[in-house]
């Protein structure tokens, strides 16, 4: 069941930017692209842990700061020949705001 | 007993004469003399050393050590004067040389448009290195330029300054350009692209005069036009250059006259290249005198051999502009066209027919498929069956698919693959076969590629049929693979196409990703930062996260602080609020770096704009310790306390800093001075040093101490810390605008040749200009990132956080 909670204004994230989200389960990295698409990933790297966020946003890739693996902002999969895959959620913008799919902390709270 | 060989003139078909001639074993004493200062280079390449492409280095073809090896006497520099046919002695102002074959090779001389002003200071032709470096100094950004001329050699000279920088107008007396290669439908397209490059090209127009008192100043035409000029460039054409021939008598008609074997009326002399005529012929093109050349030095080895001129197809050697034209394309009774054309891409292709046969191809935009249709040509090949789809080419002539490498595929052996040196298809497969599995093995094996290099492309997809996965061309690999352009075409066409943001150089150089990638968004900032510095706004989502976010990020996501310390000279107060600051954001570590200055090391994101705001009050800003840009100035303590010193070190090496910091470069740049030769600042392994003599300041560059290891080479010595200061600026802004995004600078003076960069500082009025833009775009980027970024640190802390939320 998907619950979406209001997390911040549309342009707090800049185009071609991400930020960040601290939550108890670590921190998620929110990506607008050029084109105002948002994605919602886990910020960190399964490589070497480099946060995402930080990371150049080029289409719909993010190339992580540390060691230049390129992910698919989509699926949260590596791209080329690094192997590895970082969670992703769902987050939508409604009005100049962004909400993002908080049911992960509904679960965790359940649990 | 050795024979004399006298050879007048070290020019290209000379030199491939005298190669061939070793290369057989034969047996001469060669003396060798050259009007130019300077052996046999390959002129096809001064296009390419005019546009910044090549420098004269990679194009000497014989350097001193081959002549030495083959026991050639140089004379260069030393121009013959008369030739004593009785008894067979050659003079120059140094006296006489006696000869049993004499061979001239005096080449040509440029046509001098009779206009009033031709003699002027600041006009020049385009024949040789002294014309290419007077065009090259005359071309800074916004210097005016004229070509006279809209032939190969004008339009090469016009590409070549503009590309870098400067305005020019192309004055051509016919109605299109290149019409002796060109149709005017593909001659429109050729002025349509040289236009959106920004050169002006003024078709039917005549010069009257060269206007200016004690230099060009403008040039007058017929129609009353006048166009303001820095520099004339002549380049209407060429002739003959015979004068040492008649005055010794030989036959000349319009050139040297020769028979078959290249002998003149004098059966002791012979001649070759662009001033002889054969058969009522001339030649200016490079394969048919490559051609003169091995039935000359057969000739002299005393085989039988008869010069038989070939067909050629001409090329022009601008970057981004395709274009091809072979044989003949006159309009004429009996013939007929086929053409084709693609106004939205810029495509056009013509082909001449009659009869059954191919007589002539003109293409612009995509000349993939010349080498093809030039071979239909020469072998005079029936197309009968071939005609319906014969504008398309080989892909289709056979059926087969459009595969990229088809076209090549398609070409039978006997195919030429490279008019210079006239290396068929065949020829390639052979040496490939016999192991030459580089493209430079294939160069040395065949030579196919190594004159005008404008079939490289062509030769590295022979290769890569051939060898398949094993060969990987890499001769200059494009910026990334979201384009094809190399970064030195991206940063040519940034600025002669006017491209002022990144969204404009993807659409306009044809971007094949959507947003390009980190590798070459963060180049394309800084080109457009220090290209366009009042214009272009810089893109901070292009920045690699360091200099993003003006810290070092290190492994565990942390920053590095290092704050900026003028010289290496720091005070008790600074020293204070390094340490407040260090306790109270629980810095885990202070360490001393290696360019004299202090680094707080993992430091939070969001503890970043607090951290430097405390930093800020204390008068201290960002010592870019992250940045490709200006980094530190490393000094020693000079004649304020040390006894050896011999100027004021640390005073200049702080002058130096606060003149270059914040200013952007293509890789980090570090400086050291040093107050004596002992060097204690070691300023001869930074990427400019300075060390500090009783007479001046010496000022060296290209140094390293990283993944290499060099010392500076020397580039000049001053007198004065002014004059230290300007030079710095001066070479600095060179290297900022000419340089490869992340090549530091001694890869880049590797590159362009120390010599080069030395010509441009040391003169006063190039010196000036580069100081000049330097500071304008200091104007703008010399800020402390800090004054802003402090202000706003909710940006830097996340956006949200959900972690309250779930404990309520």
């Amino acid at each position: 069941m998907t619950q979406f909670i209001d997390i911040a204004a549309l342009d707090d994230i800049p185009p071609q930017g991400a930020r960040v989200v601290k939550t108890p389960v670590g921190c998620i990295a929110v990506f607008r692209t050029a084109d105002d698409q948002l994605f919602a990933l886990d910020d960190r790297c399964p490589h070497k842990g480099g946060p995402l966020s930080e990371g150049i946003v080029h289409g719909t890739s993010v190339t992580c700061p540390l060691h230049a693996w390129v992910f698919d902002l989509n699926t949260g999969q590596a791209q080329g020949a690094d192997d590895g895959q970082v969670r992703t959620y769902a987050v939508r913008s409604e009005a100049g705001r962004v909400l993002l799919d908080a049911a992960f902390l509904a679960r965790r709270s359940a649990a | 007993m050795k024979q004399k060989l006298v050879v007048i003139g070290a020019g290209m078909a000379s030199g491939r004469m005298l190669e061939t001639i070793f290369d057989a074993g034969g047996n001469f004493d060669v003396t060798l003399f050259n009007a130019e200062p300077r052996g046999n280079y390959n002129r096809l390449m001064l296009s390419p050393v005019l546009s910044g492409e090549k420098t004269y280095a990679q194009i000497v073809t014989h350097d001193a050590d081959w002549y030495a090896a083959h026991g050639v006497d140089c004379r260069f520099g030393e121009p013959v004067v008369k030739i004593d046919r009785e008894n067979r002695v050659v003079y120059s102002n140094a006296g006489g040389v006696p000869y049993d074959a004499l061979v001239i090779a005096t080449g040509s001389a440029p046509f001098i448009v009779p206009v009033p002003g031709k003699d002027l200071p600041g006009v020049v032709a385009y024949r040789d290195l002294e014309d290419t470096n007077a065009m090259i100094s005359a071309s800074a950004p916004g210097a005016k330029a004229v070509v006279i001329g809209g032939g190969l050699l004008g339009l090469e000279a016009a590409a070549g300054m503009a590309a870098r920088g400067a305005e020019v107008t192309v004055i051509h007396l016919m109605g299109h350009l290149m019409e002796r290669q060109l149709d005017p439908a593909a001659g429109y397209l050729l002025q349509k692209d040289l236009e959106s490059r920004g050169i002006r090209i003024h078709c039917k127009g005549a010069t009257k005069a060269i206007l200016g008192t004690d230099r060009v100043e403008a040039v007058l035409l017929e129609d009353g036009t006048v166009y303001p000029a820095d520099l004339v460039c002549m380049a209407v054409g060429i002739r003959p250059e015979v004068r040492l021939a008649n005055d010794a008598h030989l036959e000349v008609g319009r050139g040297i006259t020769v028979n078959d074997q290249m002998r003149t009326s004098d059966p002791a002399i012979f001649a070759l290249g662009e001033c002889v005529e054969h058969d009522k012929q001339l030649f200016g093109l490079v394969a048919p005198l490559y051609d003169q050349a091995k039935v000359l030095a057969a000739t002299l080895l005393g085989q039988d051999v008869a010069f038989r001129p070939v067909q050629t197809a001409t090329k022009l050697k601008v970057t981004g502009v395709d274009l091809f034209s072979a044989a003949d394309f006159a309009e004429a009774p009996g013939r007929e066209d086929i053409v084709f054309r693609d106004p939205g891409r810029g495509v056009y292709k013509r082909l001449i027919l009659e009869g059954d046969r191919l007589l002539g191809a003109v293409m612009y935009g995509d000349t993939a498929d010349g080498s093809w249709f030039f071979d239909l040509i020469k072998q005079g090949k029936d197309i009968t069956d071939l005609r319906d789809t014969l504008i398309f080419g080989p892909a289709f002539a056979g059926g087969a698919s459009a595969n990229p490498l088809a076209a090549v595929a398609a070409l039978p052996p006997e195919a030429e693959i490279c008019g210079c040196n006239g290396v068929c298809k065949g020829k390639i497969l052979t040496a490939i076969e016999g192991g030459a599995n580089t493209l430079d093995m294939v160069r040395s094996a065949t030579k196919a590629s190594a004159s005008c290099g404008t079939c490289t492309g062509l030769v590295e997809q022979v290769m890569a049929l051939t060898l398949g996965d094993g060969f990987t061309a890499n001769a200059n690999p494009p910026m990334c693979k979201c384009t094809d352009h190399t970064h030195e075409d991206v940063r040519r066409l940034i600025k002669s196409m006017g491209l002022k943001s990144i969204p404009a150089v993807m659409q306009e150089l044809g971007w094949k990703t959507v947003g390009g990638c980190a590798s070459c968004r963060p180049a394309l900032n800084y080109y457009l930062i220090a290209d366009w510095p009042t214009e272009y706004a810089d893109d901070r989502q292009s920045r690699f996260v360091n200099e993003r976010n003006h810290g070092n990020i290190q492994k565990d996501g942390t920053y590095s602080v290092v704050p900026r310390m003028w010289g290496g000279v720091t005070t008790p107060a600074e020293l204070r609020a390094i340490a407040d600051a260090a306790d109270r954001y629980a810095v885990p570590m202070v360490k001393v770096t290696g360019g004299q200055r202090i680094d707080l090391l993992g430091v939070k994101k969001e503890d970043l704009p607090a951290i430097w705001s405390d930093l800020n009050a204390a008068g201290m800003v960002s010592g870019h310790a992250y940045a490709k840009g200006l980094r530190t100035v490393k000094t020693c303590v000079g004649t304020e306390f040390c006894r050896f010193g011999t100027q004021d070190s640390t005073g200049l090496g702080i002058k130096l800093e606060k003149l270059l910091w914040g200013s952007w470069t293509p890789a980090k740049v570090k400086l050291g001075v040093s107050g004596c030769p002992r060097n204690c600042a070691e300023a001869t392994c930074k990427d400019i040093g300075v060390v500090c003599v009783d007479s001046g300041y010496e000022i060296s560059v290209a140094g390293a101490a990283g993944m290499d290891v060099r010392e500076t080479e020397f580039l000049c010595k001053v007198t004065t810390e002014a004059e230290v200061m300007e030079v710095i600026a001066a070479f600095t802004q060179l290297y900022r605008e000419n340089a490869r995004y992340l090549h530091r600078i001694y890869k880049w003076v590797a590159k362009v040749g120390l010599d080069w960069c030395r010509t441009q500082v040391e003169d006063e009025v190039i010196r000036r200009a580069l100081y000049d833009r330097f500071m304008l775009s200091q104007s703008v980027y010399q800020i402390d990132p800090w004054a802003e970024h402090a202000a706003k640190p909710a940006d830097w802390a996340p956006v949200a956080d959900l972690t309250i939320r779930a404990a309520e």
